[in-house]
């Protein structure tokens, strides 16, 4: 196949990709967003395999590389649990990290085989892309770490750690001069640059609090885009280019829209080390018991209400207790009680995360409101169920400027005439931080898995009704 | 340097165009949509298997099979499983009226 036909292949491609973006504004066409993107990968990858550079003698490793990549990410794609999407998408985006920065090494390797001066744009280039693709690649597998608890959630610090990766980034830049300088047989400096952009990738994730481990995905799901659009400088090549400057911009907006529905800035989030210190902010909570209920004094409690809105978090998604939810928001509204859902934007461990979830348990759309339709409902509502919520529904956050997460736009559940939280303990969340909302006089606490305590409350409702 | 110049003319602007088609188009995004969107960029951006397959198509050593071949690996896990993830998450907004939001 001649080079022009690869190009209109690639264009082709590229063309399916902005379209694919575009289809997904809308949860009507999203889907087939999805499809085209896949049908635009697929084209650019078959033309690739027309590519005169491609010699026959390594035909047989490009199958099984394939082979084996294909069946073992459509294996784990599948059999990933919905609650476990935002690890693996941290998992997924590590790995094409790891893929930009093991093209890159090819390519040096190849450059130093020929004698090439690095020195060029090539160098250049290439040089960035394993500096960037290497920390995408280690952040996000910390990230990853994080969110699948392997690694403490909380931030991980030590002394002068800033100053430290401050050093470590000119480091890894001087060695990148070094190279550029210097050119040829300088493969012990390129390992080393790799090795520096792991560590730094490793060090800058650890003291990131696994509450904003959403936010750092999405950066790093940008710096790959931005890494493959580098190397496509490298290899002269249309789909990368164009493929890896889109993926690179929108991960850039949708980091920013993150930031921006927690109040915070992208800095804050990097840097701020959120969540280390349990006691940094928020009032000293006093030797105050929190009010235990039975799930069957909660079924009381909710029988009795005219309208009941459920806020789910982090708690539901863990215990999977979607389905136990939405049987029993049906129960209530066949006693003729209105029910809502409020979904906080960051709710969960990924924006959108609750409507996935809520999706699954075929909850309708019109039972689902936003942050801003619901708040001013809040004082005229007799029972919100929190289900497993906890920093999305701190008052501190209104007014309380000690605290790491003030200014963060919450649900004003504390308005409502009455609190049922069900929650595993009294621990704090995911940000470190602790909730007098569980101490208010009308809050009361279910504790336990959120599934087993919405199914008990469920059952509850039977006697009762 | 001309002619390195003129080269790479072309290769910036399709990039810079690219950058802002990215932020044009994904600033419109309802925020429902927003963890399938990160899913589906993150498959998008597996389009570095088209590098993976090119690099490792020319390896002529060992070393450079092998690094090779993990590229294209990493590559693939991460345009199929990106795109199976994606695809199930979106398989859930099936069947429904799509609500503005």
């Amino acid at each position: 196949m001649s080079r022009e036909l690869i190009d209109i292949g690639y264009l082709v491609a590229a063309v399916c990709f902005i379209l694919s973006l575009k289809l997904m504004n809308s949860p009507v066409s999203a889907r087939r967003g999805n499809w085209v993107a896949m049908f635009g990968m697929a084209v650019a990858l078959v033309v690739t395999m027309f590519s005169p550079s491609i010699q026959p003698a390594n035909l047989a490793w490009i199958g099984a590389a394939v082979g084996v990549g294909a069946i073992g990410g459509f294996v784990s794609a599948k059999r990933v649990q919905m609650t476990a999407m935002p690890q693996m998408v941290a998992l997924l985006n590590g790995l094409g990290g790891g893929a930009v920065a093991l093209v890159a090494l090819f390519e040096f390797l190849e450059a130093d085989a020929l004698g090439h001066h690095a020195a060029s744009v090539q160098g250049i280039t290439t040089v960035l892309s394993a500096i960037i693709g290497s920390i995408s690649f280690s952040g996000s597998l910390i990230a990853f770490g994080k969110l699948q608890e392997l690694l403490p959630g909380r931030p991980l610090t030590f002394k002068g750690q800033q100053v430290f990766n401050l050093l470590l980034l000119v480091v890894t830049l001087a060695m990148a001069l070094a190279i550029l300088a210097f050119g040829q047989a300088t493969i012990p400096i390129f390992v080393g640059l790799v090795v520096a952009s792991l560590v730094l990738g490793v060090s800058g994730v650890l003291p990131i609090g696994g509450a904003d481990m959403p936010v750092v995905i999405s950066l790093l799901n940008s710096f790959t885009g931005c890494a493959a659009g580098l190397a496509g400088f490298v290899l002269t090549n249309n789909a990368l280019l164009i493929g890896g400057g889109l993926v690179g911009a929108s991960g850039l907006i949708l980091t920013l829209q993150m930031c921006t529905a927690m109040n915070r800035s992208l800095g804050n989030v990097l840097f701020g080390a959120v969540g280390s210190e349990v006691s940094a902010g928020g009032k000293a909570i006093s030797g105050k018991q929190p009010k235990s209920y039975s799930p069957e004094d909660a079924a009381i409690l909710l029988t009795n209400a005219n309208t009941v809105v459920i806020v789910p978090g982090y708690g539901m998604a863990v215990a999977q207790a979607q389905h136990q939810t939405k049987e029993l928001a049906g129960k209530l509204m066949g006693m003729g009680i209105d029910v809502k859902y409020a979904v906080h934007p960051v709710a969960g461990r990924m924006p959108g995360h609750m409507n996935v979830l809520l999706a699954e348990a075929d909850v309708p759309y019109e039972q689902l409101f936003e942050l801003e339709q619901i708040n001013p409902l809040f004082p005229e509502t007799d029972v919100v169920l929190v289900i497993g919520a906890n920093d999305v529904v701190n008052p501190a956050a209104r007014y309380d400027k000690t605290s790491p997460i003030f200014g963060m736009p919450i649900l004003d559940v504390d308005k409502a005439r009455t609190v049922i939280v069900s929650k595993r303990s009294m621990n704090p969340g995911f940000a470190g931080v602790d909730n007098e909302l569980f101490l208010n006089d009308n809050t009361v606490m279910v504790f336990g898995n959120a599934k087993t305590s919405i199914a008990k409350i469920s059952t509850a409702l039977d006697t009762y009704a | 340097m001309n002619e390195t110049l003129a080269a790479l003319i072309p290769i910036v602007t399709v990039f810079i165009l690219a950058v802002f088609v990215g932020l044009e188009v994904i600033a419109k995004v309802p925020q429902t949509l927003h963890t399938p969107l990160m899913s589906a960029t993150n498959a998008i951006h597996g389009v570095i298997l088209v590098g993976g397959l090119l690099v490792l198509g020319k390896a002529e050593n060992l070393l450079m099979t092998i690094v090779g071949v993990s590229a294209v690996l990493f590559g693939t896990l991460n345009v199929v499983g990106g795109f199976v993830v994606t695809d199930r998450m979106l398989e859930m907004f099936r069947s429904r009226k799509g609500k503005k939001s």
